[in-house]
């Protein structure tokens, strides 16, 4: 008796109907949430305040990299006009100096890239030249990792690994105080 | 006993499913109220440049954030078409920044401090001139860790 009671309630199945809504309720959330997670961004070090003008005369200047932008968004790389397109393989050559080249830096660790702005430059330009240079970085990180550990870099790499690399070639980016020569907007 | 069979034999119980979107609906309501796009309305207009060198905020709580760019529509009557900085919900001055921070600072477990970062989400078409003013407090009050918002770049330079 009491078992075919428990079929006949078995045969009552959930009512469906309302799996649509449940289903616009997660789709709604999600698309909702997603456009939340657009934070991505270049991470930068800044260098602690100081007042004091930082000393370069120890520099050869064959391990400087100086990138100049004006205020008509324009590149001046170690005295020569370029497109920010060349940057990064230019960069990339620069440091790590692969022919040996006497103009180039001596090695990785002793280059230095320095960068300067106008006040009048353009922040989407200022970030593509800054990005173009990390991305150097980065593609040598890569290089080394991989020829290294046969891996490519990540920052999920083991600690060692990473401080090993980042010893060899150290991102050694200064930016000086800005010119004021074009008109901001 | 007997009284009991006799009532459950009677209909089929079915549950009473028209009042489900009802609450489906309260549910969606709910979530979209409380999950906050932004912890403030955005006064400036805000289009980030691209980059391909990203890497992502984790931690979000460990984040404050300054808006620059032009003033919204509504409020250029007001304060001009000339690129502002938001700090929070309101516009301020670059000298209003440590404050900001360390209104910001407080909230967080000391041991957690030196991973705040600060999102600087600027628009693209902006000069650097405001940005080098916002870098310079930032790095008096010692907020040496930001993150310039980009865009992932879907094609090549």
């Amino acid at each position: 008796m009491s078992k075919s009671k428990v079929r006949d309630m078995m045969k009552n199945e959930i009512n469906a109907g309302s799996m649509a809504d449940i289903a616009f309720l997660l789709l709604i959330f999600f698309l909702v949430t997603t456009t939340l997670v657009e934070d991505s961004g270049i991470t930068v070090k800044l260098p602690p305040w100081s007042t004091e003008e930082p000393d370069i005369t120890k520099l050869k200047t064959r391990n400087v990299y100086s990138v100049l932008v004006n205020a008509q968004n324009q590149l001046l790389v170690r005295g020569q006009v370029m497109r920010v397109e060349e940057l990064r393989k230019n960069a990339k050559e620069f440091i790590s100096n692969p022919t040996g080249r006497t103009d180039y830096a001596e090695r990785p660790k002793n280059a230095l890239i320095m960068l300067k702005n106008d006040r009048g430059t353009n922040y989407a330009t200022y970030i593509t030249v800054y990005n173009e240079l990390k991305g150097a970085y980065n593609e040598l990180w890569d290089d080394m990792s991989r020829r290294k550990h046969g891996v490519a870099y990540s920052e999920d790499l083991p600690v060692a690994w990473k401080k090993a690399i980042k010893e060899e070639i150290p991102m050694v980016l200064s930016e000086a105080e800005p010119t004021a020569f074009g008109k901001e907007n | 006993m007997a009284k009991f069979i006799k009532k459950r034999g009677k209909g089929s119980p079915g549950i009473n499913t028209a009042s489900l979107p009802d609450i489906v609906f309260m549910l969606l309501f709910f979530f979209m109220v409380v999950t906050k796009l932004r912890d403030a309305e955005l006064k400036v207009r805000v289009v980030t440049p691209f980059g391909t060198e990203l890497t992502k905020l984790e931690e979000k709580s460990l984040v404050n954030t300054i808006f620059v760019g032009r003033p919204v529509e509504k409020f250029q009557a007001i304060y001009g078409t000339k690129p502002r900085m938001q700090l929070g919900d309101k516009f301020a001055e670059a000298i209003e920044i440590p404050l900001f921070l360390e209104r910001f600072r407080v909230k967080i477990p000391e041991a957690q401090r030196p991973k705040i970062t600060t999102s600087l989400r600027v628009d693209g078409k902006v000069t650097m001139g405001i940005v080098q003013d916002i870098k310079t407090e930032l790095r008096k009050a010692n907020q040496l860790k930001i993150n310039y918002s980009t865009k992932k770049r879907p094609d090549a330079l």
